[in-house]
């Protein structure tokens, strides 16, 4: 087990794909945050947009031996958790106010 | 599957495999203890956090809102440009060379990096957790059943 | 001392006693603001004197720069002054008879409240009249030109209670500023043609230039004396301006401002002498001016319109010998008026002073023996306007005359009229006033008292000047050495070079002299006939005729005016304003207004406050920004 951990892995996978995965990623979240009128689920998907951008910095870091790229991703990955749990507040707050979390109805900042 | 399914419950149980997934290539990518972090942070905490609102709040098919067709095809059309114009951009970056793959996704070497160039940063980190949970508890906080009765 | 300072301090000192009574304003103690002022031109008038007399020792000319003021391009002009001896006689004058006046001021405005505002400006004025006089180049020459008119409108409004007062008050300013234009205009094509503003540069030059130009220049220059100077046709201003008080009528408009046009053509002498066209019409305009004036002061019941005429006739006067090139004269006869004009409106202040307010001759009358210092020096006052030897008129006027008569006879016969006219209409105020019948209230006549000393101490100074005066011009002729012209002959140099030389012989001149104080005496003669022993009054405005009424009511010239100039001119106002005002204008605005309200109404329905819509235009707004700089 133990050497298995130490092996290092040797990159085989030309960098061109995980940039395409990672927009093909970043693109599906922004269609979810489009597509969907349920408040809660667009978050879902605006995490699924952090999640795409993580992936194409941890590669990059791979790719040129740098740790910065994890340990920025290691603070997106707390900043993430923070939003999420207050925007998950609002939210609940919102319910509370307006029984609903249809995006549609929640236009108090309607100009 | 996170975006078409109807059911919100479902739309996070799929949400949680493409995570997976994500860490699956983290350990690819040689990046270890990020792949399990990822998985304790995402997987664990926050889509269970979801889990949680969605059945708090009884969100189930029925009532789940629908947009019209034409917002629809649009958001369609317009991600679909997104796609065309990001993927348009970056055609041409594959210069990179590969450099001979070291250790740096293991533990010890991260905290390294971590604390030795990042202190600060992370010392902030834990105060904007410390600050999001207590904003959360403030906003959470239910007026109408905690007020005292007079 | 060296000179540079003492020249500079002429000018300042009364600015300076302007700054502090203006600034202090009413807390400042009267006796203490009247010695500021008094105090001021008396030391400029020592300075001056100073360098008079440095000048009459034999010194060259004194030019000093101050500093640069302006220096644009090809455009250079310095703050510079030029003491030579027409600008240090000029100095005197001012100066001296200035610092009278203002000693006059501190009797006659005793009870009047705005004491230190008066004061204040009285300073103001001798500053500006300074720096015309003193300036060394065309700008700062404009500029006392019309500081000088700026104080005369706060002078003459100095009452601006008085509706009226304000009125001829914008009068006076306004038609200072149409001849204005003319004199800015000339100054223009001065620096056009001769590059620089600068006499120093100008006046060497002047025959290098076309003999065109120079005439469209002095053209030019002449109506803006003609405008300041109160010549034909921009004069109405001077007697609606009486309703100043006296003594600023005394210093305004007969010793000092008005004079500033003739000092001016007089500084521009080389170049009138190269262009006898305008010199003609200098003195066509002057004997006009000189003949029409006389004629209506012959009518004129207000103590102070009498002198006014009288001021604008005698300065027709002066034109008119700057007219026929002698240059000398005209500056000669404008000192010694300066005098007696100033004794003879300080008089007039007097009676009025004595009569509490009184100014219908009307109703004046046998006032010399109760006030008699004031009528002795009144009559010497008259007899030196009237061209009476041994008095300081006799000799100037005669000089100008006897110059006429060389270049143009017809020119002389005109003066010689007007001069006539000139002693029978003074003599006319004279016995009106002081002999006769006692037709005033009889309130009036029982307080009536001579005025205090402050009054009568310059009154009296005056007329000692009025009679000595002359003898500093007294012509070879009779044995003297016309010191004046020969003290002003530097200046006036290369214009006697250019003038053609006749020479009266001795005897013509001696008959000419001898006719017309004949003549003159006749004039006064005629008058003790008709007003002492035939006690004629003059009548009742409503019971005119004729000739008499036209000639009173000043020719109607003002209605003229009023009809062909004022109301065309609001007629034309009013179009502006409904045409362009309204409709352009004000239209442009409103739309720039009206465009950005209706505007931010489409705009406002971009904010439907529904997130769905936000993050679709953020998407496409990402889209756009990547689409845009990849494709560059």
């Amino acid at each position: 087990m133990k050497n298995t951990l130490n092996r290092t892995i040797e990159m085989k996978i030309p960098i061109e794909y995980y940039i395409w995965l990672s927009t093909v990623l970043f693109t599906i979240g922004v269609l979810g945050v489009l597509f969907r009128r349920n408040a809660i689920i667009i978050f879902a998907c605006i995490e699924l947009m952090l999640n795409a951008v993580n992936l194409l910095m941890v590669a990059f870091s791979s790719y040129h031996n740098d740790a910065n790229g994890q340990v920025f991703v290691f603070f997106i990955m707390a900043v993430a958790a923070a939003e999420v749990a207050v925007g998950l507040a609002i939210l609940v707050m919102m319910y509370r106010n307006t029984k609903s979390v249809d995006i549609n109805i929640l236009n108090r900042l309607k100009g | 599957m996170v975006v078409f399914s109807k059911n919100p419950v479902y739309s996070v149980l799929y949400l949680i495999i493409t995570f997976f997934a994500i860490a699956g290539h983290y350990i690819l990518l040689n990046a270890q203890f990020l792949a399990v972090v990822h998985v304790i942070v995402y997987a664990g905490a926050i889509m269970v956090l979801f889990l949680y609102v969605i059945m708090l709040l009884n969100l189930n098919q029925e009532s789940e809102p629908h947009k019209s067709t034409l917002l629809k095809i649009a958001a369609v059309a317009s991600s679909g440009l997104l796609l065309v114009v990001l993927v348009g951009s970056l055609r041409g970056v594959s210069q990179v060379v590969s450099k001979p793959g070291t250790e740096i996704g293991l533990v010890k070497n991260l905290g390294q990096v971590l604390f030795n160039e990042f202190l600060f940063p992370f010392e902030i980190t834990s105060i904007l957790l410390l600050a999001a949970m207590v904003g959360v508890v403030m906003v959470g906080k239910d007026e109408e059943h905690t007020k005292p009765n007079n | 001392m060296s000179y540079s300072l003492i020249i500079t301090l002429i000018p300042i000192l009364p600015l300076l006693g302007f700054l502090l009574i203006a600034l202090n304003g009413k807390r400042l103690v009267r006796g203490f603001a009247a010695l500021i002022a008094c105090g001021s031109v008396f030391i400029s008038f020592g300075f001056s004197l100073t360098l008079f007399i440095k000048l009459l020792n034999g010194a060259e000319p004194f030019q000093i720069t101050l500093f640069n003021w302006i220096s644009a391009g090809s455009f250079n002009a310095t703050v510079g002054f030029l003491i030579d001896p027409l600008s240090s006689l000029m100095l005197l004058i001012i100066t001296g008879v200035g610092f009278l006046i203002h000693v006059y001021s501190i009797g006659y405005m005793h009870d009047d409240e705005g004491f230190n505002r008066f004061f204040s400006y009285l300073n103001l004025f001798v500053f500006f009249m300074l720096l015309l006089v003193m300036g060394s180049n065309y700008l700062l020459m404009f500029v006392g030109w019309e500081g000088v008119g700026l104080c005369s409108y706060l002078l003459i409004g100095f009452w601006f209670k008085n509706q009226d007062y304000n009125d001829a008050a914008n009068k006076a300013f306004i038609m200072n500023r149409i001849g204005d234009l003319g004199l800015i205009i000339g100054v223009i094509l001065i620096f056009v043609h001769f590059g620089s503003v600068n006499y120093a540069d100008v006046f060497p030059k002047a025959d290098a230039v076309g003999t065109s130009i120079l005439t469209l220049i002095t053209i030019l220059l002449f109506i803006g004396a003609m405008g300041k100077s109160a010549q034909i046709p921009l004069y109405t201003w001077l007697p609606d301006a009486m309703a100043g008080p006296t003594p600023v009528s005394a210093l305004i408009h007969a010793a000092t401002m008005v004079t500033a046009g003739v000092y001016m053509v007089a500084r521009n002498n080389i170049l009138y002498s190269l262009s006898p066209i305008a010199q003609e019409l200098v003195l066509v305009v002057g004997l006009a001016t000189a003949l029409f004036a006389a004629t209506i002061a012959l009518a004129q019941n207000d103590i102070k319109k009498v002198l006014a005429y009288s001021t604008v006739s005698q300065l027709g006067l002066m034109f008119v010998a700057l007219g026929v090139g002698a240059y000398a004269s005209g500056i000669f006869h404008m000192a010694t008026h300066a005098f007696f004009k100033a004794l003879l409106f300080l008089g007039a202040g007097s009676v009025i002073h004595a009569l509490h307010g009184e100014q219908d001759i009307r109703n004046m009358g046998g006032l010399r023996k109760h006030i008699s210092i004031t009528y002795l020096t009144f009559l010497i006052g008259v007899l030196a306007i009237s061209g009476i030897p041994p008095f300081a008129g006799f000799f100037s006027k005669d000089e100008i005359l006897a110059n006429a008569f060389e270049q143009n006879q017809i020119a002389w016969g005109v003066a010689v009229v007007a001069s006539l006219l000139t002693s029978f209409y003074m003599f006319r105020l004279l016995f009106l006033v002081f002999f006769g019948n006692e037709r005033a209230s009889e309130d009036k006549m029982h307080h009536i008292h001579e005025s205090p000393k402050s009054i009568t101490i310059p009154l009296m100074v005056l007329a000692g000047l009025s009679t000595v005066g002359g003898f500093m011009g007294v012509p070879e002729v009779m044995g003297g050495g016309n010191w004046v012209g020969k003290f002003l002959s530097p200046v006036f140099a290369k214009s006697a070079e250019l003038k053609l030389e006749h020479h009266l012989e001795h005897s013509t001149e001696l008959m000419l002299m001898g006719t017309i104080v004949v003549l003159t005496l006749v004039m006064i003669a005629i008058a003790y006939l008709r007003y002492v022993s035939k006690a004629h009054v003059p009548a009742v405005e409503g019971e005119l005729t004729g000739i008499h009424k036209i000639v009173y009511h000043k020719y109607y010239v003002d209605e003229i005016y009023d009809a062909l100039v004022v109301k065309p001119l609001y007629w034309f106002s009013k179009l502006f304003d409904i045409i362009i005002e309204k409709s352009g204008i004000d239209k442009v605005v409103n739309l720039a207004g009206e465009a950005v309200y209706d505007w931010s109404k489409i705009f406002r329905l971009m904010q439907n406050g529904s997130l769905g819509y936000y993050i679709f235009v953020i998407v496409i707004g990402v889209i756009l920004i990547i689409a845009f700089s990849y494709t560059r």
